[in-house]
This record gives structure tokens, C-alpha cells and sequence, in this order.
């Protein structure tokens, strides 16, 4: 009450002290103060009526400093009469104007008019003002059964450098429990509206101080600091991370917290704590998380539908006066929702503000991170922020991201419209990352066939050293010898072969020059495995193989002699016209013989090959 | 033409056909595969029921340390003395720790993000002990590789990711040291046992390093220091020195031993302490014997050998005698702890020091557990004992006695039973793979046997010599198939009760606690972190917690608050007063919290929720623990005739005990089931004794929302005036 006495008579003084400045006249001005949550808005329509001969384009508008200090947001739009489609508005420019004699308690915003006022003419405009903190605890502690008073102080008169015609004034409570409020002429109760006005023509810079001191147990949540990072990647997602550091801005809680009482009427031990808050996000949301330094945060539902995704989140204890929490929200967005292209540059069209319902946020940094690559960044911003660029490393980035970083403070959900940051990206820098991966699992891939292949001890004249190469060699001649072998199986394979067509087509000639090939072939093979044999036989390592390799190839000299009698002598067999029969009847022994020794050599084989 | 087609073709298929050893390859490389990622994924149950979070109560302090090592550097760790806990005194962190664990992950943490994954540090600590689980399976294999087969290794490797024993302290989360200490022991041992059975330098040089990383990564490593003497002794006793064996130790002990004094929590113990003389006696022996055998090789005289040897091992003797009793007495070599007598006495704990009794972890290990941790390897640990002695070389020896001597340790104490899991499973794959491999080869042949005889008419002398013994013994292709199936069912049995262990008991993170509801549906309480959180945001930053030991290191790292005793439990008298405050009257209590700045008073009440380990039920140990120090405060006079109560009939002293207050303040009013009256303790079944609770020096600042933790404000002083 001291306050506001005092503020009475700075503008006493300043009514006196500053002439009417204009001509403009306010004709009507219907103001409604609402003040049902802890963020308070003032909504005004204004009936400007131009008095004067010069043609007026702008109007000013005047707040005292203690408001100016919280004001958060202004808006002026052209005003729309009841029942009219609605069109979309468009916002009427308003700047921080500084005109001349004019006291500097009072801090003064332009309004440009759509087209100028000539004399005689009116217009009709709407005035948005949203102000934070402008709610004051009264008494500034309470205990976990109080409930929460909270005292707000305006002018029952508007404050404007005009003469007002008439106006009234509206004051919206949460609920009908008023503790206290000025009582002027024509104030009137109504529930939970408290009406001044209609009051007739004031003089410039009228004032005459009004307190309202009500109940609110409205969530006074106010985010300290709020850092929104919003990560675009190509491949199909926005990732919208948001780390919050909360505090109840009501009354400060003092004394005990009792569970006991909370649990047991948590309206009415704990009517001014919150316990949870509502985030509002854009439809398509997806891998939603809720959690904090310390972990997940299991309390927090998820409601959806086409329009928007509901997410409702408990802090991990109640939120009483004074209290504090932090915690982050993360969600992924369909990239095609937010990401446009428009010529030859991408842009990002995505909300500026934070999604939570009621939220006063006193420092909104919003991170842009763009795919690394990106260039010739711009930001489009539907009001002034600060605004730098850092970069950013994350997975599998070589010279980081860049990212451009916007701070506003003292932000409202009005501020939560869209803005747009431009960039240039090509399509294929997409690929950089899927190239990375895959050549460095490439690298890595010949370092073991390297490191496999390469020979890499450092005696290499120790003893174990020469004769492991001894024994890698016997092995590779070894494997040759396999080789010859199973060549020389195949070849009796074809011998076998062209015997059964023999039998089929009776063709002796084609029969016989198989034979010639096969016995070409099994000479050249012999050739080539006399050297190996001799190698094998003076390198020290082999001996212990060396029995079964010789073993082996004499089994299959042996056999290969079979195969040449057998051949022969169904051959000769054809030539002579003897019956089937009769050859199968002569070759019959040497083919068990043949059987048998095929599976020695072949055992043989599996033998060697063990080792 | 088609002939001349498909002829090529087959040649490809020839040439692709793996031969015998190549395909024994790839199936080994890929069973090692699998089992690596197995041990990995098996793991991380606790991440798929919880969340990616740190467990218990020790790991958060490591990763409170990790998380300042990767912020701050390396020196700084080193040289961190931390505020925050031990209030007035404060911990030198650098010193008073076992860093490997933590430099591990921070090396970790640091390769991936050179390598452009950026990753979290917490996901990292989370991550380690899996990890290290999966390396562990390797050296599981080549462990098993070196002391049997490549078979066992195998098979080893299989057992060991699985085994409960060891999952109990590698699940994800589990960010302890014992994560990364199995696989430095077991790593350590096999190069140790490589070493010895090469003699190479090398590997005993790598055996040292080995070493060296486990001093760094746990305490435990001063069984590696008595097994290892102690298997020297065995081996010279059982006449099995060798050349080997001397450049094995002798490197090993010495470069080992210099490279653990690098770490200052050891320092000079492994001269100065008598865990560490063992080692060190064994060391001087070596030399002895080595001596003597110069000396029997130059001297021909057996005789005058005999008479050498008389002198020497007497003077050896007396002169190792003389230097440990001098040591003793001057008190350069300290004596033995009393963690290290609690292994050797499992009752020396509860009658000495109650600190370490306290510890749930410390008691001595049921019978359940044991078939809880091992299951079958629990009998299969002596069939593999008897492979081993019925092929007794330097390395079963050594797994041997690494077996029975971390047995016995297991006897004594459950959280031992981790370092025995190792050697449980080696030992028990030499069985398993013993078996199947005996049973195999009869199968395969008799088979043989069989193929022969019917592709072949006529066959060789030898092959109807063996079908004549197929015919002496008819059953037994039947009963080593049906052996075999009893062996695969019995692992598939050991398969699916490790899983199910791993999912129900192990992978629970314990700071949050999963309940079944009424509905069946999974109910969660949050509590712990409530509370920490919530001292967190709304304590000053400066604020001074009390509490029982077991919170303080999740406090300081959650709660990021002071705290006046955490789980380091290195000053018994610190603990005690908070002990005594505990179970003093108020107004005694509060002096003592005024003395220790005291702002905040943190209980864990279970008297809601039926959780049963609250401070209620630790109540006894902290009475204990501080009547061992302060004789004002007695057993008895918390107990009703030997009888520990909380309703009606508990002791007046109980009753009014300041822990009794923290715990039931306004529980009297309170309806917790249903039939029941109001200050029903559904922890302890009973209705409370005193329900009529006043505070005068503390006021309640915070309960969680079901009621685990419990925090009060110490109110200033009143003015005097």
C-alpha cells in the first residue's frame, strides 16, 4: 500500500508538470485485466478519436516504469467488431518511442496506425499487454496450510498522455475469494470480476491507484532458464531437447513439509504447491523422454491425437513456494513438418517458445543445430533476440555443427510463434556420415587382413621364428601336393566317365582320345610333383609328415596304374567286340581293387588335411 | 557343352570347400563371437527393465570420481581432496582409491569421442562392467586354451559369460571395481600360468603388467600376491621347479611389485605389510633354491652337499625369521588387517570389527547362494578337480589350487564368491569338455565302424578288430548318446537359470524398486531419488546431511550435498558418533549435530511400503558400531530381553531414540493397511510403540512420496533473550 502512495504521487506530480501533448482524444477505452494465472494480462480496446487538424499516424501508449519492467509482450491489432468472421489479424507496428516533456516515470510504446487520422476521424484498436512477476505474494511466506494471497496494483483510471472519454475497467480473478481491494466510485463485485467504470472524462495521465489482494493457487511455475536445443537431422528427424530449471515464483514455503498431510488433503494442506505440468506438443511427436541429472522420471503420461500430443509431467516432488527442479524433455519430429524449401535455400519453420502451458520463462536460449555442412545461415524472428552462432560436435562430426543460437528473456506462451532459420545444405553431404562408417569398418577390416598377412616379428633369425616359416613352407608345399592329388582323382573321374559313355554310345575313338588327354594330363602331373616331393624330403619340419605324403602318392600311382589296366581293358574289350558282360565280368576284380584303394588314397587325404 | 558348363561350377564349390582345420577355425572364431556378444547382451537386462542408470551404492562414488576425471583432468583426480564427504575432515580422493576403474572408463570415454561418437560419460560407466564381461570370455578361452584344450577354453568362455556369480557384479550399471578386477585377475593368471609354461620373459613381463592393472583396479588383488607365492611353493615342494618357473616369479614379483607401489592407495605395502610377505618370503626362497642347485651342480660330494644344505636352509630360515619378527616388532611391517583375519576367521568380523560385519556382503555365504551362483558348475567343479590331478601339469595345478583356495574364500564371505566364479568355471569346462569329448570319439567310432563295414565288402584286419570290441560292448553307443544328451540338457538347464537369475535378481539397480501391484502391474518407487533430487535443488548448496554410512556416496553423488560419513568406511570413530546421535535421546543428539553442522538429518524408513531394508532394521549395527566406541551407548538397552521390538513392549530408550523419532514422526496418524491400525509398520508387522512423536530440535523438511526416505531440518538455535 506504502508503494503504491507513493507511486500516486509521482504521478500527481506529472499530471501537473506535463502539457496535453496531442490532439488525439481516446473516445472509449475498455480495459480487462486478467488475472487467472500468474501470467497477467491486460487487454485493451482503444477508440481514438483525432481532435486536431494535423494528420495523426501514430498513437502512444504509456506504461509506468513498474510495469514497463515486467511487460513481456505488446500487441496492438486493428479491432474487429463482435460477431465478424475472423480474419487473420494483422498486428499494427509498435516501438519504445521516447517524445519529448514527457515525464520519465512513464515509458512509452508507438502504435503506427494502419493509415493516418484525419481530423474528425476515429479508429478502433486492440491492445495486448502480457506482464510476468507482476503478481506480488503477500504475505511473502506461508506455511504448507496457508493458502496463497497475492496482491496486484494498477490504475483504476487508463494511463495515457490523451484526455479519455469514457472507460471502464475489468478485473478477472481465478475465484471469488478476495481478500481485499480499493474501493473507488462504481466499483462493482461480480463473483469473481471486479468492475470499475464507467468513468467520463478524465484529463491526461488520470491515475488513481487500485490493490487487489486475492487468492491464486494457480501454478506459479517460472522457468529460470530455458535452453531449447533443436537438432535437425536430414535423415528424417527434428530433435527438440529442452532442459529446464524450475522454480514455484509464489510464496515462499516455510516450516515444515509434512507427506502426511499432503497425502492426506493435498487441496487443501498444499493448495499453493503444483504437482504436475502440461506440455503441449506438435502432433507427430515421437520418442518422447522426461528425465532428469539424475535419471528417468517415471511420472509423466503421454495423450495423443492428429491434432496435438498431450504430455503431462510430475516433477519428482510438488512443487511448493520457493521450491525448485530441473529437469530436460526430449521428442522427435517428423522432418517433412517442420524442414521447406524455398529457392534454393532450406528453412526450418518450428516454434520459438517453450510447449509448456502457462510457463514464464525468464531466459529462453533456443540452439538451432544445423547438419554439419551447412552455410549461408539467416534467422527470421518475429521479435527481436539476441542471436550468435557456435558449433556444435556430435556423432561423427569432423569440424562440428553449426549452430545458431537465439536468447530472449522474459518470455510468454505468447511468444510462442514461428520462426524461420535459412540455410544451404547439399544433398550430399547426407552421405558423409553413412561414408565415414562404412570406410572406417573398411580400414579396420584390411588392418586385420594386414596384420594377418604381414609378417611382423622382430628376430628374424631366432630359432622358433625360422622354424615356424620352415613348417608354414613344408605346409604349402603340402597343399600343393593336395592339389596335384585331387587333380589326379579327377582326371580318373574323366576316365570313368568317358568308359560310361563308351558303354552308352560305343563311341571307341572318343573314348580313346579321353585317354590321350588323361594320360598327357597325369604325365604333366607327375612332373610337377617330383620337385615338390624332393623339397618336402629335405626340409627338416616335414618329417613327420613326410611318410604319409609318400605314402599317398604312391597309393595313387598304384591306382592311377589300375585305372590305366581297367581302361585298356575295356577298351580292348570294345575293340574285340566282346560281349558287355563278359568285359564287366574281367574288370569286376580290378574294380573292388580300384574302390579300395580310392577310399585308402581318399582317407589319406582327410588325413593329411587334419594335421 | 552342358559338360563343359558345369564343370567349372563344380570346381568353384571344389575350391570353396573349407578344409577340416579352416572350418574348426571359423566355428571357433564364431562360437567366441557369439559368446562375446552374449556375455554383452546378457548383461543388460537391468537396462531393458530400469533405465541406463548406475546401481547400488559404491559405483556412484566411481562415477562421481569419473565424472571430475573427465572433467577436470587427470592431476586434478589425482590430487582431488574432497569437501564434500567426511565433513569436518574430508577425503583425499586421489589417494584413498583403486583409479583403474575409473581411468578405464575415462580412456574409454575418451577413444570414442576421438572417434566422433559422442556419448555420455554416464552411458560409458554403464556400460564398462559388460564390457569387461565380454574381454573376460576371451581370456576365459585362452585360459582354458593354456591349461586343457582349445575344447575347454571353449567351453570356459561359454560357462563364464552366463554365470551368475559373476553377472551378480557385471550387469550394466554395475559401474564397481570388481566389473573390470575379474578381468585383470583372470588375466593376470593366464599370462602368469603362459609364463610358466613358456619360461618366456615376455609373457611373465606382460603377466606384471597384467598385475599391475588389478592392484590399480581393486583391492583383491592381494590374493594374486598370496596365490601366486603360495603355487611356487607347491611346485617346489612337489619337486616341479624348473628354469621356467624361476623367470616366471622372479619377473613377475619384481617388475610387479614396482609397478604397484606407482599406485599411491598401495604405496610400500608390498614391503611393508605382512599380506604382502608371503611374496616376498617365497622371492628369497627362490634365490635359495636356485642357489643350491648352482651349488649341487659344482659340487660332486653329495655328502658334502647334504652338510650344505643342512646350513644354508638353517641359516635361510633363521635369518627370515629374524628379519619378519624385527620387522614386526619395529612395526616397519605392519600387521595383518582385520579384513584379511575375517578371511582367514569368519567369526573374527562380528567380534572385533562390527563395521565390517555390518555389511550385508560380508556375511558368510549360504548354501543357497552357492547353488543360486553356480548351479551345475557346483558339481561339476569336482569332476573337473579330478581331470586335473588325473593330468597334473604346472598349469592344473594351478587351477587347482586357484579353485579351492577361492572356494574357501567364497565360504567365507558371498561377495568372494565372484572371485571364485572364474576358476569354478575353468575347472568345471575341463569337465564338460573332457566328457563330450571322451563320448564323442566312442561315438564317432563306432561309426566309423559301422560306415566301413557296409561300403566296404572285405575290410582291413584292424577295422574287424574294432567291430569285434563294438560287439564285446553293445550298450555303449547308447549309453554315450544318452550320456550326451544328459550333458546337454543339464547346460541348457544351467542356460536358462542363469537368465532367469540374471533377469529377476541380478539387474535390479536397487535405488529404484519395482513391485508387483494389486492389478499384477509393475508398480516403481522412485524414493531414493526423490529425496536426493530433491536435496539437490532445494538444500543450500553448502548444506551438511547426515545419515546412516550406506547413503553417503549416493547422496554426494546424486544429492551433490556434504555429507558427514559415506561408504568408505575409513574412520570407525566418524561413523560411530553418527552412530551414537542416532541412537542418543534428542537433546543429547542434537549437540552432537551441532558439533558436526548438521543441517539436514536423512533417514530410510520402510514402514510404508514394507521395505525391509531400512534403518530401522540397521539400527542395531549403528547401536554397535557406536557403543564399540562410545560406552555410554549399550546394546542392551535397545533390546527387551534379548529381543529387538518396536511396538509396545520395545525398550524405553528405543522408543525414544532419535532414530526411532526421524523414523515414526506422525506415523502414528498414518492408515497404512487396510484391517490394520494407524501406524501399522508393514516392514515389521507390528503396530508402533510410540505414536505420540514430538520433535523439539528438528522439523520435517521432506518425505518422499512413499515414505522410504525421510528428511529433517536441525532448527537454529532459539535466541537467548
Amino acid at each position: 500500500m506504502e508503494g503504491s502512495r507513493f507511486y500516486f504521487f509521482v504521478f500527481a506530480i506529472a499530471i501537473l508538470a506535463s502539457p496535453a501533448l496531442s490532439d488525439l482524444v481516446l473516445s472509449k477505452v475498455d480495459r480487462r485485466i486478467y488475472l487467472t494465472s500468474h501470467i497477467v494480462r491486460i487487454s485493451s480496446t482503444l477508440k481514438v478519436e483525432n481532435a486536431g487538424p494535423e494528420t495523426a499516424s501514430e498513437v502512444l501508449l504509456a506504461f509506468p516504469e513498474q510495469q514497463a519492467k515486467n511487460m513481456a509482450y505488446l500487441m496492438a491489432t486493428p479491432h474487429e467488431g463482435k460477431g465478424k468472421v475472423k480474419k487473420p489479424v494483422v498486428a499494427l507496428p509498435v516501438e519504445v518511442a521516447n517524445p519529448k516533456d514527457m515525464p520519465p516515470a512513464l515509458t512509452f510504446y508507438s502504435v503506427s496506425l494502419p493509415k493516418g487520422l484525419a481530423e474528425g476521424d476515429s479508429f478502433t484498436f486492440d491492445v495486448l499487454a502480457v506482464f510476468t512477476h507482476a503478481l506480488r505474494p503477500i504475505p511473502e511466506q506461508i506455511t504448507q496450510a496457508d493458502i496463497q494471497l497475492v496482491l496486484y496494483q494498477d490504475s483504476a483510471y487508463y494511463l495515457s498522455p490523451y484526455a479519455v472519454k469514457a472507460q471502464s475497467l475489468t478485473v478477472k480473478l481465478p475465484d471469488s475469494r478476495i481478500e481485499s481491494y480499493t474501493k473507488l466510485e462504481n466499483t462493482k463485485i461480480h463473483g469473481s470480476e471486479i468492475k470499475y467504470g464507467p468513468y467520463e472524462n478524465l484529463p491526461a495521465f488520470s491515475y488513481s491507484p487500485i490493490a487487489v489482494h486475492f487468492e491464486s493457487n494457480q501454478p506459479f511455475a517460472v522457468a529460470q532458464e530455458l535452453v531449447r536445443e533443436i537438432e535437425i537431422s536430414h535423415w528424417g528427424n527434428v530433435q527438440v531437447t529442452e532442459h529446464y530449471k524450475l522454480i514455484h515464483g509464489g510464496a515462499q514455503s516455510k516450516g515444515e513439509f509434512s507427506r502426511l498431510d499432503f497425502q492426506a488433503r493435498p487441496n487443501v494442506r498444499g493448495a499453493s504447491a503444483f504437482r504436475y505440468l502440461v506440455a503441449n506438443l506438435p502432433p507427430r511427436a515421437h520418442s518422447i523422454y522426461y528425465r532428469d541429472e539424475i535419471g528417468n522420471i517415471s511420472t509423466s503420461h503421454l495423450r495423443g491425437d492428429s491434432k496435438k500430443t498431450e504430455l503431462l509431467i510430475e516433477p519428482r516432488y510438488p512443487m511448493f513456494g520457493g521450491w525448485r527442479t530441473a529437469f530436460t524433455i526430449g521428442y522427435g519430429l517428423p522432418l517433412q513438418d517442420f524442414l521447406y524449401e524455398s529457392e534454393g535455400k532450406r528453412f526450418l519453420n518450428i516454434t520459438y517458445s517453450s510447449p509448456m502451458v502457462e510457463l514464464v520463462i525468464d531466459t529462453l536460449i533456443v540452439k538451432v543445430v544445423l547438419p554439419e555442412g551447412s552455410s549461408d545461415i539467416s534467422v527470421a524472428a518475429p521479435f527481436p533476440v539476441e542471436q550468435w552462432q557456435e558449433t556444435k560436435i556430435s556423432h561423427l562430426d569432423i569440424d562440428g555443427r553449426p549452430v545458431v543460437v537465439l536468447k530472449k528473456t522474459n518470455v510468454v506462451p505468447e511468444h510462442n510463434q514461428y520462426f524461420q532459420v535459412y540455410y544451404r545444405f547439399s544433398k550430399l553431404s547426407m552421405l558423409r556420415e553413412p561414408l565415414m562408417l562404412i570406410s572406417g569398418i573398411f580400414f579396420f577390416f584390411v588392418a586385420c587382413i594386414v596384420y594377418m598377412r604381414a609378417d611382423i616379428s622382430i628376430s628374424k633369425s631366432s630359432a622358433s621364428y625360422l622354424a615356424k616359416q620352415q613348417w608354414e613352407e613344408a605346409q604349402a608345399v603340402i597343399q600343393q601336393v593336395q592339389n596335384i592329388i585331387s587333380r589326379c582323382l579327377a582326371t580318373h573321374d574323366k576316365l570313368e566317365a568317358s568308359l560310361r559313355d563308351l558303354y552308352r554310345t560305343g563311341d571307341i575313338q572318343a573314348c580313346k582320345a579321353a585317354r590321350k588327354a588323361a594320360d598327357g594330363l597325369l604325365k604333366e602331373l607327375s612332373k610337377e610333383l617330383k620337385p615338390l616331393l624332393t623339397t618336402l624330403q629335405s626340409s627338416p619340419s616335414a618329417a613327420q609328415v613326410l611318410p604319409k605324403v609318400e605314402e599317398l602318392v604312391t597309393k595313387e600311382r598304384e591306382l592311377q596304374e589300375k585305372v590305366m589296366v581297367k581302361h585298356s581293358t575295356v577298351v580292348d574289350g570294345y575293340e574285340k567286340k566282346s560281349g558287355a558282360r563278359d568285359i564287366e565280368n574281367r574288370v569286376a576284380l580290378q574294380q573292388q581293387k580300384l574302390t579300395a584303394l580310392r577310399q585308402e588314397v581318399e582317407d589319406l587325404l582327410e588325413f593329411i588335411d587334419e594335421i | 557343352m552342358a559338360a563343359v558348363a558345369t564343370m567349372p561350377v563344380s570346381d568353384l564349390l571344389k575350391s570353396f570347400k573349407l578344409k577340416t582345420k579352416q572350418q574348426e577355425l571359423l566355428i571357433r572364431v564364431s562360437i567366441l563371437c557369439l559368446v562375446y556378444i552374449l556375455a554383452f547382451i546378457t548383461r543388460l537386462f537391468s537396462v531393458l527393465r530400469y533405465e541406463s542408470m548406475i546401481h547400488e551404492f559404491d559405483p556412484y562414488f566411481n562415477y562421481r570420481t569419473t565424472l571430475y576425471l573427465t572433467q577436470n583432468g587427470f592431476y586434478d583426480f589425482w590430487n582431488w581432496f574432497d569437501y564434500e564427504s567426511w565433513y569436518p575432515l574430508g577425503r583425499i580422493v586421489g589417494g584413498t582409491l583403486y583409479p583403474g576403474l575409473m581411468i578405464t572408463a575415462a580412456l574409454i570415454y575418451r577413444i570414442l569421442h576421438f572417434l566422433r561418437f559422442a556419448v555420455h560419460i554416464r552411458e560409458v560407466c554403464v556400460l564398462t562392467a559388460p564390457f569387461f564381461a565380454s574381454n573376460t570370455t576371451l581370456v576365459a578361452y585362452f585360459f582354458g586354451k593354456e591349461i586343457w584344450d582349445t575344447g575347454a577354453g571353449l567351453v570356459a568362455a561359454i560357462l563364464i559369460s552366463v554365470c551368475p556369480g559373476y553377472i551378480s557384479r557385471s550387469v550394466a550399471g554395475s559401474y564397481d571395481n570388481e566389473g573390470v578386477a575379474i578381468f585383470a585377475l583372470l588375466f593376470t593368471f593366464y599370462l602368469f600360468v603362459k609364463a610358466v609354461n613358456t619360461g618366456s620373459l615376455a609373457w611373465s613381463l606382460a603377466s606384471a603388467f597384467g598385475y599391475f592393472y588389478m592392484v590399480s583396479a581393486w583391492g583383491g588383488y592381494v590374493f594374486i600376491i598370496n596365490l601366486i607365492p603360495l603355487y611356487v611353493l607347491v611346485l617346489l615342494i612337489t619337486g616341479r621347479y624348473s628354469m621356467r618357473l624361476y623367470v616366471a616369479y622372479n619377473c613377475m614379483y619384481v617388475l610387479g611389485m614396482l609397478l604397484a607401489m606407482q599406485i599411491r592407495f598401495v604405496g610400500f605395502q608390498h614391503v611393508q605389510s605382512g599380506e604382502h610377505m608371503a611374496a616376498m618370503g617365497v622371492f628369497f626362497l627362490m634365490q635359495v633354491f636356485y642357489f643350491l642347485d648352482w651349488v649341487k651342480h659344482m659340487l660332486s660330494d653329495t655328502k658334502l652337499f647334504q652338510a650344505f644344505l643342512r646350513i644354508t636352509v638353517t641359516c635361510a630360515v633363521a635369518v627370515g625369521t629374524i628379519a619378519l619378527g624385527l620387522g614386526m616388532l619395529s612395526g616397519y611391517i605392519s600387521p595383518w588387517t582385520g579384513r584379511f583375519y575375517s578371511l582367514l576367521d569368519p567369526t573374527y568380523a562380528k567380534d572385533h570389527i562390527p563395521i565390517i560385519a555390518s555389511v550385508s556382503e560380508h556375511q558368510p555365504t549360504a548354501w543357497s547362494s552357492f547353488m543360486f551362483d553356480f548351479h551345475i558348475l557346483l558339481f561339476l567343479f569336482p569332476a573337473g578337480l579330478y581331470f586335473c590331478f588325473k593330468r597334473l601339469s604346472d598349469a592344473t595345478i594351478f587351477i587347482v589350487m586357484y579353485g579351492l583356495t577361492s572356494m574357501y574364500f567364497a565360504g567365507v564371505m558371498v561377495r568372494l564368491i565372484l572371485v571364485a566364479t572364474p576358476a569354478v568355471c575353468l575347472i568345471s569346462s575341463i569337465a564338460v569338455s573332457a566328457t563330450v569329448k571322451n563320448l564323442t570319439v566312442l561315438l564317432r567310432s563306432k561309426n566309423k565302424g559301422v560306415q566301413t563295414g557296409s561300403t566296404k565288402g572285405s575290410s582291413s584286419s584292424k577295422a574287424s578288430s574294432k567291430a569285434l570290441l563294438d560287439q564285446s560292448q553293445p550298450f555303449q553307443k547308447n549309453g554315450a548318446i544318452a550320456l550326451l544328451f544328459g550333458a546337454f540338457y543339464l547346460l541348457s538347464k544351467y542356460a536358462t537359470h542363469c537368465t532367469w537369475v540374471t533377469s529377476e535378481a541380478y539387474s535390479s539397480p536397487s535405488i529404484v524398486l519395482a513391485a508387483r501391484g494389486a492389478h499384477g502391474n509393475r508398480v516403481i518407487f522412485d524414493d531414493y531419488r526423490e529425496a536426493y533430487f530433491w536435496l539437490r535443488q532445494n538444500t543450500p548448496p553448502d548444506a551438511k546431511v547426515m545419515s546412516w554410512w550406506d547413503y553417503g556416496y549416493q547422496i554426494t553423488a546424486m544429492g551433490n550435498r556434504t555429507v558427514i560419513v559415506d561408504n568408505n568406511t575409513w574412520n570407525n570413530t566418524h561413523i560411530a558418533t553418527v552412530g551414537r546421535a542416532m541412537s542418543s535421546y534428542e537433546d543429547e543428539a542434537i549437540e552432537i549435530m551441532r558439533s558436526l553442522d548438521v543441517n539436514y538429518v536423512l533417514v530410510v524408513f520402510g514402514g510404508v511400503t514394507g521395505y525391509s531394508s531400512d534403518d530401522i532394521n540397521k539400527f542395531l549395527w549403528m547401536v554397535r558400531i557406536g557403543g564399540g566406541v562410545f560406552p555410554v551407548i549399550k546394546e542392551p538397552d535397545y533390546l527387551v530381553n534379548g529381543e529387538y521390538r518396536v511396538d509396545k513392549g520395545a525398550a524405553p530408550k528405543m522408543l525414544n531414540c532419535l532414530m526411532y523419532k526421524l523414523c515414526y514422526y506422525r506415523f502414528g496418524e498414518m492408515l497404512t493397511e487396510y484391517g490394520k491400525p494407524p501406524g501399522y509398520d508393514r516392514a515389521r508387522g507390528v503396530e508402533i510403540g510410540n505414536k505420540d512423536i514430538k520433535l523439539e530440535h528438528l522439523e520435517e523438511a521432506f518425505t518422499t512420496s512413499n515414505w522410504i526416505v525421510r528428511i529433517y531440518k536441525v532448527k537454529p538455535p532459539n535466541n537467548r533473550w
